[in-house]
């Protein structure tokens, strides 16, 4: 299945990318996807602080894809205050 | 109404946009570029935002700042792209019967979007620039932290 993955602003910036479509296997998880990014862009474990949007909604990352999916990998938000959890 | 826009907020807009005979009380809140943080002098700001999700958080807190507030209209409006010093990034309106409500949904609706709404604010300053918020080398989840029940008035 075809996953549609959007990046910004810090992270869009170390990865050179805004856009990127991938290939999973299906029933993947965002953390699986996330796993493969990971190999593909090694700067990416060095990023910070993350969370995730499927869809426009903020998720977490044992949340299983669809084939379509729109994943957002979201720095802090400008407050940059939000309530850290290790995961 | 929530608007991202690439050019200067106009103020009178939102003021329009949240008149109403039955409103006795308007508050204004502006977001206005500074130009200094954390020790450094800010040149510019620059901000990017994921549209679509952001109008969606946006929307949300709005329900709740009608849910939680007696108010009439509530107006947000959000520059993107390049904001020179002293320029407004962020306007909010709320119009109210009494101004009580109308200040309170202002702080919460103001609070919440610097919380969620996926936007980002990239500081340019002499040799550099840097997104605010980014801490590079931390590990883990930041976690958009859900709103606090009965934080009415709390600030």
């Amino acid at each position: 299945m075809k996953i549609h993955i959007r990046l910004f602003a810090s992270l869009r910036e170390r990865l050179g990318h805004a856009e990127l479509d991938r290939e999973i296997q299906a029933g993947a998880s965002v953390a699986d996807l996330l796993a493969a990014l990971e190999s593909e862009f090694p700067a990416l474990a060095g990023c910070g602080r993350v969370a995730y949007a499927v869809n426009s909604e903020y998720s977490d990352t044992s949340q299983t894809l669809t084939d379509g999916d729109e994943l957002a990998l979201i720095p802090p938000v400008s407050g940059g205050r939000g309530k850290l959890t290790t995961s | 109404m929530f608007a991202l826009t690439k050019n200067p907020i106009v103020i009178d807009d939102l003021l329009a946009a949240v008149a109403d005979p039955k409103a006795g009380a308007t508050v204004i809140f502006l977001g206005t570029t500074r130009n200094h943080n954390e020790g450094r002098d800010v040149e510019e700001l620059e901000y990017e935002a994921y549209a679509g999700m952001a109008e969606k958080e946006l929307e949300r807190i709005l329900e709740e700042s009608r849910e939680r507030w007696d108010v009439v209209r509530i107006a947000v409006a959000h520059r993107i792209g390049v904001v020179p010093i002293g320029g407004a990034s962020v306007v909010i309106a709320v119009s109210a019967a009494h101004r009580g409500p109308a200040f309170d949904a202002a702080r919460y609706t103001i609070d919440r979007l610097k919380e969620v709404v996926p936007i980002w604010k990239k500081e340019h300053f002499a040799g550099g620039a840097v997104w605010v918020g980014d801490q590079a080398g931390e590990k883990g989840s930041w976690q958009s932290t859900k709103p606090a029940k009965n934080s009415a008035g709390e600030g």
